[in-house]
């Protein structure tokens, strides 16, 4: 499988990096060199396998249902200078989700 | 040209021939006390961005950790749809970038959600009983909110929604009509109050719709392409927009042109829905398992003792107040569309008042008067145990109906007992024969002229004399009895 | 207390003399803080130095000497890779992105490490979001390795490395998704172990590649480590990858005889490929464990050469979207003056990522995008559970693993960073470990051309006493670890 000049630039639109044509160029040829890398796994018999979500088995691990978490806005807030009145601000969104 | 028959009312298009196909995403925001995946408040209405943590704005190094009693609601929602609860369940990553979405992924569940497929019963408008197939329903962390300030440029983000838990109960396409979508909207909503898994509060967005509407010709197998309504956030809105849907796509089919596959947003104000995306610019939301999460896995036994706890169910709390009390149809689903309702409503017959009596004043005036006030059952300021108490004066006789209705109006505003109020007031009815007949005659006497009327045929008069007794009783006469006795008098020839 | 100078002293040692009162915690924190103040513009092995925070650490610590409440660790100066946050101090994750970021919050790990009475001295500097095998891919360039300047520390924890190296701090702590402990502590002459997966708690830990991810420390002894990991180790409720498992005294198990200890050696390891210098190295320790008792065996792990490719591609998909949240909204850095929102994130991004990072970000991407996901991601997760079943197969066979940490010594800066595939390919020993999720070491087993060489340890899950207990035997009848670099 190689990967397109257009497969990078989609790619980078859905990661929401912006990336010149220059950078586009060369993340062509360092993605195709990892895709070479991964030819290997295409040799590889899969068929029965399941594929791992983890790989440890991981317990149940659960949380009761109770408030822990106290107002901490002002000190989070603190982080950045875009917000008001406790708002976080962005430039206008256009599109409704 | 096209737009005409759709600007008229509602489901005014010919749809003679077709075949509305709707199906419902409806997402259930779930009463637990702390967020999904963090110990934050869930309350609503709070300053914004008062309730999150570091978990909620996804700070760097956090991680989330499964509030157990949202597991609890979903089985439980899933065991009363009668649905597979699967044993094992996992959590995935629904990857996209959006100003309240803090880690730039919702976890969600994509495959291997914890309900698996049931079925959800609706009575039609015909009164028959029909399944609705419900795909699936999953647990998943709501967003948070944004206002955006046109004037300002800027859009500002409020995250104290961001984290909460919520349930995507996901229909297959089998409502055919915008009524029939309402009616398994309202059964739903009044199945997952009666759970206590959610307040079914559309305004404050605990109850929230998306419909996916198509028509197809009725004699056509194949689904027609399908376009997502989103944004309704009233039932009414639901209805108008499901119609104006399916009116415009008949309109588009008829003229010889193509359902392109849309999300629409419905617009309040212009009643009418309207483009907001193709499904081309769709995003690739590239689901993967979240590594952060361990698997849920049920044990029979987990499942077992939520199904010995469930709650009676909306159906069958129906069922038996028509066949234990024999409420009618449309008496036993209003009260029983709010549980609340029903609950006050069985505690009132528990005092050994009769059932019909006890519907008609909890539908009455105790639900006018709650609405007036703009309180919830649950605020009532005349308990079940005491309204009994006034009804317990009806059904003996003591007091009209009509007194009664007076007697309310104080017991809302004061503590006295009704047996009080009536002391005071002198208010017992007015049963003795010999008395009621004194009353007739007195007005009788006053009245010569319409008496003579009445006698000569002017039948309607009657309505006049028992009105004239009643005011001269103080409305205290027993309404039964009057009716009888005047009836006797007025028909027989005597002569005063 | 030996004459010698302070930071000849290991972390067991400087804790005996803390209980015996021949030292206080304020003189080793002056002390390695002056050590920091010379050395390390040489080394750049930190990113921030927390000198007023050490020294209210160190006064508390000298309190509970005197009161006889404290342990082991109380009054030690340690550092922390700046890929844990730390409240009320800067945590940048050696980017650009995070550089205004002043964690409100403490990791469980750097919690637990408090609480142990630990003095921190600063935040060591690392591979941008521990991306990288050579530290040069940090915001605040490049750490050197105190063996040759002119030479990488390894990565991503670099600093972390050079800076127990050059003996600026007794200890450190770091991370491993790849090989980012084991590598660097392998390039520097040290100890540096990879828990098990599910060991140490991954909250407040910044993550790359959460099904990999695991913290650890870098340490001058085996000995050390397990003091270390007494409290690092144990499970954490606010982490839902946290394994419930009891921990033991690993300093216990120390000096348990490893007689009748069955090694494996992966044949694969040991192809006829390998550099005869290497060879020899492991040909010698090999000798050394048989001396102990020990036993020797071939093993096979047929698939071990797929573990790059897996590894790129399951790391890279988990760190595209555990990088999502960097977009300037919240904390971190901004891009100035976005025409739109559109603009707010990509430029954020752009700006506020590195090369390598926005390398991993767009390969993530790409392999769970729509058409891709089967070939590469799920493929790859299905591969994975080859890769684990070999090693349990093995261990069937054999108590502990052994081989190279890594196939060459410290390479010259500048030498792979413009191929970021030869990069990669340094990994080959070490990313296999994190894909099973087992616990692994590096120790010092001797040196090529003056550069050290690394010794890779492996075993089954939860099994760090006997990794640890392993390599001590191995550290108390050699003394490659005890070799320092020239001019620290």
């Amino acid at each position: 499988m190689t990967i397109s000049l257009n497969d990078v630039k989609k790619v980078a639109k859905l990661a929401s990096l912006r990336i010149t044509e220059q950078e586009a160029h060369r993340y062509v040829e360092n993605l195709q060199g990892i895709l070479e890398l991964a030819k290997q796994l295409k040799t590889v018999d899969i068929e029965s396998i399941q594929p791992i979500t983890h790989c440890i088995d991981l317990p149940q691990h659960l949380r009761v249902d109770q408030v822990t978490e106290s107002n901490q806005r002002d000190r989070l807030q603190q982080l950045t200078e875009y917000v008001q009145s406790g708002l976080y601000c962005v430039p206008l969104v256009i599109e409704s989700r | 040209m096209l737009n005409h028959a759709i600007d008229k009312v509602p489901g005014s298009a010919q749809i003679v021939g077709w075949q509305p196909v709707i199906g419902l995403e409806v997402h259930v925001q779930l009463l637990t006390k702390s967020k999904l995946f963090s110990g934050s408040a869930t309350a609503y209405g709070a300053d914004p961005n008062t309730q999150v943590c570091p978990i909620d704005l996804g700070f760097p190094g956090v991680l989330p950790v499964l509030n157990a009693e949202a597991i609890h609601m979903a089985v439980k929602f899933g065991l009363s749809i009668k649905a597979n609860i699967p044993s094992y369940s996992v959590f995935s990553r629904k990857n996209y970038f959006y100003p309240d979405l803090p880690k730039g992924y919702q976890i969600s569940q994509y495959e291997h959600p914890i309900v698996g497929p049931g079925q959800l019963d609706i009575i039609t408008e015909n009164g028959e009983c029909k399944s609705v197939r419900i795909t699936r329903a999953h647990l998943e962390e709501d967003a948070g909110k944004s206002l955006h300030e046109k004037l300002d440029n800027m859009s500002y983000i409020d995250l104290n929604r961001a984290g909460g838990p919520l349930l995507e109960i996901v229909t297959e396409p089998d409502l055919t009509s915008a009524k029939e979508a309402i009616t398994y909207l309202q059964t739903l909503h009044t199945l997952v109050r009666y759970l206590k898994i959610c307040d079914g509060n559309l305004q404050e967005g605990s109850f929230r719709c998306d419909a996916n509407v198509s028509v197809r010709r009725k004699d056509q197998r194949q689904l027609g392409t399908r376009v997502e309504i989103k944004n309704l956030n009233s039932f009414r809105f639901i209805e108008k927009a499901i119609h104006y849907e399916i009116d415009r796509q008949i309109q588009i089919l008829e003229d010889g042109g193509s359902i392109s596959q849309e999300t629409r947003l419905y617009d309040a104000d212009k009643q009418k829905t309207r483009f907001l995306r193709s499904k081309e610019d769709a995003e690739d939301y590239r689901y993967f398992v979240d590594p952060d999460l361990c698997c849920v896995t049920l044990s029979n036994e987990y499942i077992d003792n939520i199904q010995k706890t469930l709650p009676e169910l909306p159906h069958q709390k129906n069922q038996r107040f028509r066949e234990d009390y024999g409420l009618s149809s449309y008496d036993a689903s209003l009260l029983t569309n709010h549980p609340e309702l029903a609950d006050y409503f069985e505690c009132i017959v528990e005092q050994k008042i009769p059932a019909k009596l006890a519907a008609n004043w909890v539908m009455g005036e105790l639900s006018a008067s709650l609405n007036k006030a703009g309180f919830g059952i649950d605020q009532s300021p005349v308990p079940a145990a005491r309204l009994a108490t006034l009804l317990q004066r009806i059904a003996d006789n003591t007091i009209s109906n009509n007194i009664a209705k007076g007697i309310f109006e104080i017991l809302w505003t004061t503590q006295k007992t009704v047996d009080e109020i009536i002391q005071a007031k002198v208010l017992q009815q007015v049963t003795d024969e010999t008395a009621i007949i004194q009353l007739i005659d007195g007005v009788f006497a006053e009245n010569p002229q319409q008496l003579t009327a009445y006698r000569k045929g002017k039948d309607k008069l009657y309505d006049f004399f028992f009105g004239q007794v009643m005011k001269a009783s103080g409305g205290k006469v027993n309404p039964q009895q009057l009716n009888r006795l005047l009836k006797e008098k007025l028909n027989s020839n005597e002569s005063l | 207390m030996r004459s010698a100078s302070l930071h000849d002293y290991t972390l067991h040692e400087l804790s005996i003399a803390l209980k015996n009162k021949k030292v206080s915690s304020k003189e080793l924190t002056s002390y390695f803080l002056a050590r920091i103040n010379s050395y390390d513009p040489d080394l750049n092995s930190f990113i921030t130095i927390t000198a007023e925070h050490a020294y209210r650490q160190a006064e508390m610590a000298d309190a509970q000497h005197k009161k006889g409440t404290a342990g082991p660790l109380t009054g030690i100066p340690i550092a922390h890779k700046d890929i844990f946050c730390t409240n009320y101090i800067k945590t940048s994750c050696a980017s650009k992105m995070l550089d205004n970021f002043i964690a409100p919050y403490d990791a469980s790990l750097v919690n637990a490490l408090n609480q142990a009475g630990a003095v921190l001295l600063g935040k060591t500097n690392m591979d941008e979001f521990a991306m990288g095998s050579s530290n040069e891919t940090s915001f605040y360039g490049p750490s050197k390795n105190p063996w040759d300047l002119t030479r990488v520390p390894g990565g991503s924890s670099g600093g972390s490395s050079a800076a127990v190296a050059a003996r600026l701090v007794p200890a450190a702590t770091a991370t491993d998704t790849g090989g980012s402990i084991r590598q660097p502590a392998a390039f520097c002459n040290l100890t540096g172990l990879k828990p098990t997966y599910g060991r140490v708690s991954r909250y407040g830990l910044i993550a790359f590649a959460s099904s990999l991810d695991q913290a650890g420390p870098i340490t001058q002894t085996a000995e050390d480590a397990a003091l270390l990991m007494n409290v690092m180790a144990g499970f954490d409720e606010k982490d839902s990858s946290s394994v419930n498992e009891p921990v033991p005294d690993y300093t216990r198990s120390l000096n348990d005889s490893i007689q009748g200890l069955s090694i494996g050696l992966p044949k694969e390891y040991f192809s006829s490929d390998l550099d005869p210098h290497v060879a020899a190295i492991l040909e010698t320790a090999i000798k050394q464990y048989e001396r102990l008792g020990a036993r020797v065996k071939t093993v096979s792990l047929p698939n071990c050469h797929l573990a790059i490719p897996l590894y790129y591609i399951i790391a890279s998909a988990e760190c595209s979207s555990n990088l999502a949240r960097y977009d300037g909204i919240r904390y971190g850095y901004r891009c100035s003056n976005p025409l739109n929102l559109c603009d707010l994130y990509e430029r954020t991004r752009a700006e506020g990522f590195g090369e390598e990072v926005k390398r991993r970000l767009l390969m993530g991407t790409y392999v769970l995008s729509a058409g891709y996901y089967d070939a590469y991601y799920l493929r790859a997760q299905k591969i994975r559970s080859l890769i684990m079943q070999e090693f349990k197969e093995a261990f069937q066979q054999v108590d502990i693993l052994l081989g190279p940490t890594t196939p060459t010594t410290a390479f010259k800066l500048g030498e792979k960073i413009r191929d970021p595939i030869s990069m990669y390919l340094s990994d080959i020993y070490t990313s296999a470990i994190n894909l099973a999720g087992l616990p692994a070491l590096s120790i010092p087993a001797g040196f090529i051309d003056g550069l050290p060489f690394g010794m890779q340890l492996i075993s089954p899950p939860f099994t760090e006493g006997k990794l640890l207990n392993v390599a001590h035997r191995y550290q108390q009848v050699t003394d490659w670890h005890k070799k320092l670099p020239k001019g620290f």
